[in-house]
């Protein structure tokens, strides 16, 4: 298993936090971790609902100090 | 002390701009040198591009020539680096020459890679080059009806492109009197119609008005050329009859090949743009691996903050400020009507309702776009 990588996206209203995330998966092979950094608090319902539609995994999400963690598995 | 920039683009000409300026002094005394190196001797205004797209503009009109744009103690030269050696504070090119630097900027732009999707290059049209511009204005020509897909790949420049194709493919087929034979219908990969919140907002009832369709959570995984279908990421598929693509983006290949950022993005610090782990290379415009939207519009406001920093390095031995992560951003929103959202790392864009002296301060703006890159606005 690779190492987990963090996507800094905090502070970002353009291009967003999903839109990096998107960017940094594509590139990624099957089973790469990302934790995405957001402070943007639509980050924790659309990215879950990206990343059940595309088909990739959700490993976990919590709130510290005000940023979202947000824990994912390239699947396909 | 070394100066050398890499890109002659929007923000490696007003980095050596203003730092020409501001180290006039030094310049004439020696104690400086700027020296610019680029892959072009022309300097294309690439928002122009849409207009060429829609016959609008020639592409003869997007072009100067980059040494009329450049202050006279700027040593410039038409002469790509091909290798990036920066444990040795040097960079070699392509006619074979070897540059050493005290501080290097790194402003080499980004690329539309089309040939990375099965399918794209033979299906779509795109508008991001001078080649492909031209030839979508001729299959809009040629075009008597039926169902224009336009889909979005990640990451591109110019994050309001999209929105702004769909006015004006509206107003382009209402000018034609076929807008009743023609169906729209608009693809973006997240899901809301644009990133930017406010825009998602003000666009969704504008489409609904000029008759476009939205499908969101759509990323664009390939084309079926032969039976004119594009599939998402999403296993979801779309026919179409005319297929308009911005296509993903990547900074250059010599970027990527020397291991100075994945995907050609080099790892940057959002305040200082210093190269992270580098503390004489900067990197500013579509080449930072930032958050921040690949914008002429930002990479004006990094370059002029990075001018001021390194002439203050040289001045006084310290930087003076951060890059806010400003971003100014026109948008066209048809009918001869005009908006602009602006924001920054902490300031969410608001955004003002069209009119019609917003459009026209843009269309001045193609022409004092020129004035900027001097430096001088
Ligand atoms: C259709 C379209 C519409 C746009 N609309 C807008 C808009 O409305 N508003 C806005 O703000 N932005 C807009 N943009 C985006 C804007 O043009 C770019 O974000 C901006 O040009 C980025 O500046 P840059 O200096 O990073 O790169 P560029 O301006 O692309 O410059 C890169 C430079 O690097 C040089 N180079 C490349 N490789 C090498 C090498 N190996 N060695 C030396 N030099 C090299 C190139 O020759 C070029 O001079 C648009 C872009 C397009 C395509």
């Amino acid at each position: 298993m690779s190492e987990m990588r963090i996507i800094d996206a905090r502070d970002t209203f353009c291009p967003g936090p999903l839109m990096e995330l998107i960017s940094y998966m594509k590139r990624a092979s099957v089973g790469d971790e990302f934790e995405l950094l957001s402070t943007d608090k639509g980050s924790i319902n659309d990215i879950p609902e990206w990343i059940k539609k595309v088909g990739h995994e959700m490993l976990s999400s919590e709130q510290v100090d005000g940023v979202w963690h947000i824990k994912v598995r390239k699947a396909k | 002390m070394r100066i050398l920039v890499v890109g002659g683009g929007t923000a490696g000409t007003i980095v050596a701009n203003n730092l020409a300026r501001r180290l006039t002094a030094e310049t004439r005394a020696g104690k400086v040198r700027i020296t610019l190196l680029s892959a072009s001797d022309r300097h294309m205004y690439q928002p122009g591009l849409l207009y060429v797209a829609f016959g609008h503009m020639t592409p003869d009109q997007l072009y100067r020539d980059e040494a009329s744009l450049l202050e006279p103690n700027i040593d410039f030269h038409v002469d790509p680096v091909t290798k990036f050696n920066l444990d040795k504070n040097q960079v070699l090119t392509a006619g074979g020459k070897t540059h050493d630097y005290d501080i290097l900027v790194i402003a080499t732009g980004s690329r539309m890679v089309p040939e990375e999707t099965p399918g794209l290059n033979e299906g779509a049209e795109f508008f991001y080059t001078e080649a492909s511009a031209v030839k979508m204005f001729k299959r809009l020509r040629e075009f008597q009806g039926g169902k224009v897909v336009v889909a979005v790949g990640v990451p591109h420049k110019c994050p309001i492109a999209p929105v702004e194709v769909m006015f004006m493919l509206h107003d382009y087929f209402t000018a034609r009197g076929i807008r009743d034979k023609v169906q729209l219908k608009y693809h973006y990969p997240i899901g809301r119609i644009h990133t930017i919140e406010n825009v998602a907002i003000w666009a969704k009832p504008e489409f609904a008005r000029i008759g476009v369709e939205t499908e969101t959570l759509f990323n664009i995984k390939e084309v079926d050329v032969k039976n004119k279908i594009l599939k998402s990421e999403e296993d979801t598929e779309v026919p179409y009859d005319l297929l308009i693509v911005i296509p993903a983006h990547r900074g250059m290949e010599v970027l990527e090949r020397d291991n100075l950022g994945e995907g050609g993005w080099i790892p940057t610090d959002r305040f200082s743009l210093a190269m992270k782990g580098r503390d004489n290379v900067y990197v500013v415009g579509d080449t930072t691996n930032l958050p921040v939207s690949k914008t002429g519009s930002a990479a004006h406001f990094q370059a002029e903050t990075l001018a001021e920093n390194i002439a203050s390095i040289v001045k006084i031995g310290a930087p003076v400020r951060d890059y806010d992560g400003k971003v100014y951003c026109f948008i066209e929103a048809g009918h001869d009507r005009a908006t602009y959202a602006m924001f920054n790392y902490q300031n969410p864009p608001d955004l003002k309702p069209p009119s019609k002296p917003m459009h026209w301060f843009k269309l001045s703006y193609n022409q004092m776009y020129w004035t900027s890159v001097r430096g001088l606005l």
